[in-house]
């Protein structure tokens, strides 16, 4: 076969495409504009550039601090009606009271049981549902038809379903939280865990691996970090739903509170109310991204 | 009567030829690890069938190594991922030790030119990876993983993390984890394509070191015709559409080679011939899909 060769052109370094083509004609263009430079930007304003420490803190504190101030100086100022904005002491005065009174805590703690149950079960069910589905092409033609039309119907309009079904209890709200959240939670796992690298798993079979642990020694934990951040998306929308469920209808927890409120017209309660709703939805988050830091310190 | 005499000891002769070519063949074929026989490949794309491996014959004896190169497009990637058993060919048979290959298995070690680490688990863990599915003792398993991080070079990085490597070192964990599983054959695709040309070299000498002390077979695929003929002690030229073996070329240079190596004469020699090989390969193509569209 060495003979092969002799019988077609070889070229050194020579390129194929394009011999023989006619050459077309370069000369006579004019010269292309030229665009002024432009000035170097600050650190503060430049693409994707780190900024100083403590230009960073600085604007960390003023997101929160400004909004707070603004507040303060409306109502204070009494531009805004304290029937449409209490001010910024009242708001702090009615919460207090609220949770000197016990009242907070047990709507907090009702609250959160609530999304512990809802959210809870949907991980539960979404985390293996998503893994089968990103895994086997079987399971994705399975599940995927079916969540993906159930997704875009909006959990809201189940709520007065649910209260046909299960009653003014626990029952209706849990189940709301769930319907709300579990199928958005298993199409994210399946993104996730479909996007464990082919060469991964086929490297893994030849070093021995079944495919039982091919799954539990390699795609789960590949999966693990994106898994927690689809959780901590998703635990935000099981946190509004259930306030949504609270307000149409229920006896404890803090969207009966904010109910409660208007209808005594404490817009100082409703505020305070919303801003322990806030707090606990910042504390939800941290507590997910330390545990999602912890877990996926490879993947940064 | 003297012509008797002399048909008899002519029948001895032939016969103890015979005999010498049937043990020959014998232990040729008890030192072929591993063969290829007529192995073509076909996939289906929109509809189409596009065949991108036919008729590939390749033996590989025991503790050889073997280069294939070839233009993009001439199926080497996918003749290594049906030794390892990742695909199944369409025609042809492919056996490991006489035994037809049905899947993958830690017999046929395999690494990509992305070295395809665990990202969570350490260089040492990624190493262990293949002990630990073989449920050894842990000492067993240290002693054996200790061993390969020393021999690729890795004792001082066994608690990093993959993102925290470079490239080269990142290519010898996955050289560790697949000969600690000791592979029959070791597999490499395009193993340092991503590679600067430095640390290239240096990953270049290192297999070479590694197959000597470990005697492991290799069957290394590459586009790059000069590492080919570095490492290996048999060079496979690839054609292109379909891809099929146009030359083969035995390397007559020295058992023992270093990076000066690379500028003898015979080395330059060879090196000119297979990348003439390879280029009337890779413009065969150029020319027949000019004519076609």
């Amino acid at each position: 076969m060495t003979g092969g060769s002799t019988s077609r052109p070889v070229q050194a370094g020579g390129v194929a495409v394009g011999r023989g083509a006619p050459r077309l004609e370069r000369s006579g263009w004019p010269a292309l504009p030229r665009r002024r430079v432009s000035r170097p930007s600050s650190r503060l304003t430049a693409i994707r550039t780190p900024i100083s420490r403590r230009a960073r803190s600085t604007l960390m504190v003023l997101s929160l601090l400004l909004p707070f101030l603004a507040w303060w100086v409306l109502s204070a100022t009494a531009v805004v009606p304290p029937k449409v904005l209490p001010p910024l002491g009242a708001t702090f005065e009615a919460g207090w009271q609220l949770a000197m009174s016990g009242e907070l805590l047990t709507d907090l703690w009702a609250s959160t049981e609530r999304v512990l149950y809802g959210f809870g079960l949907a991980v539960l069910v979404s985390v293996p549902i998503g893994i089968l589905m990103g895994t086997f092409l079987a399971g994705e033609a399975l599940f995927e038809p079916l969540f993906a039309m159930l997704r875009y119907l909006p959990a809201p309009a189940f709520i007065p379903l649910f209260l046909v079904w299960f009653g003014i209890d626990e029952a209706p709200k849990i189940a709301l939280v769930f319907t709300g959240t579990v199928f958005f939670n298993t199409l994210m796992t399946a993104d996730v865990v479909r996007s464990v690298p082919r060469e991964l798993i086929d490297v893994s079979y030849t070093l021995g691996a079944r495919r039982g642990e091919v799954l539990r020694k390699v795609i789960v934990p590949h999966s693990l970090p994106g898994i927690i951040d689809s959780i901590r998306v998703n635990i935000a929308a099981a946190w509004a739903l259930l306030v949504v469920a609270e307000v149409v209808s229920s006896t404890t927890g803090l969207g009966r509170s904010i109910m409660q409120s208007q209808r005594f017209q404490r817009i100082d309660e409703m505020f305070a109310v919303l801003l322990v709703i806030g707090v606990v939805g910042v504390v939800m988050d941290v507590a997910l991204r330390l545990l999602r830091s912890r877990v996926g310190r490879w993947a940064a | 009567m003297n012509g008797d005499m002399n048909t008899d000891r002519n029948t001895d002769a032939v016969n103890e030829k015979w005999a010498a070519a049937e043990r020959a063949e014998r232990t040729e074929r008890a030192e072929r690890v591993l063969e290829l026989r007529g192995v073509g490949k076909d996939f289906r794309v929109r509809g189409r069938t596009v065949t991108a491996l036919d008729g590939v014959d390749l033996r590989v004896s025991r503790g050889e190594f073997v280069c294939v190169v070839g233009a993009s497009g001439s199926g080497k990637s996918t003749l290594l991922s049906l030794v390892a058993g990742l695909a199944a060919p369409t025609r042809g048979e492919i056996t490991l030790d006489g035994a037809p290959v049905t899947g993958p298995g830690p017999d046929r070690g395999l690494v990509f030119q992305s070295a395809s680490l665990y990202p969570w688990r350490t260089v040492e863990r990624n190493v262990a990876f293949g002990l630990e599915l073989l449920r050894l003792s842990k000492a067993e398993r240290a002693r054996r993983v200790d061993w390969y991080l020393a021999e690729t070079g890795l004792a001082g990085l066994r608690n990093s993390l993959p993102g925290q490597l470079s490239g080269g070192q990142r290519q010898r964990v996955a050289i560790a984890r697949a000969l600690v599983c000791e592979p029959e054959v070791l597999l490499l695709d395009e193993p340092f394509g991503a590679l600067d040309v430095q640390t290239k070299e240096d990953m270049q000498l290192l297999i070479r070191q590694v197959w000597q002390d470990t005697g492991t077979t290799v069957l290394m695929v590459t586009h790059d015709v000069e590492e080919a003929v570095f490492l290996g002690q048999r060079v496979v030229v690839l054609a292109c559409d379909p891809g099929r073996v146009a030359a083969e070329l035995a390397v007559p240079l020295p058992a023992e080679r270093d990076l000066a190596s690379k500028r003898t004469h015979a080395f330059l020699e060879l090196r000119a011939e297979l990348e003439d090989q390879v280029r009337a390969q890779h413009y065969g193509t150029a020319e027949t899909d000019g004519a076609t569209r």
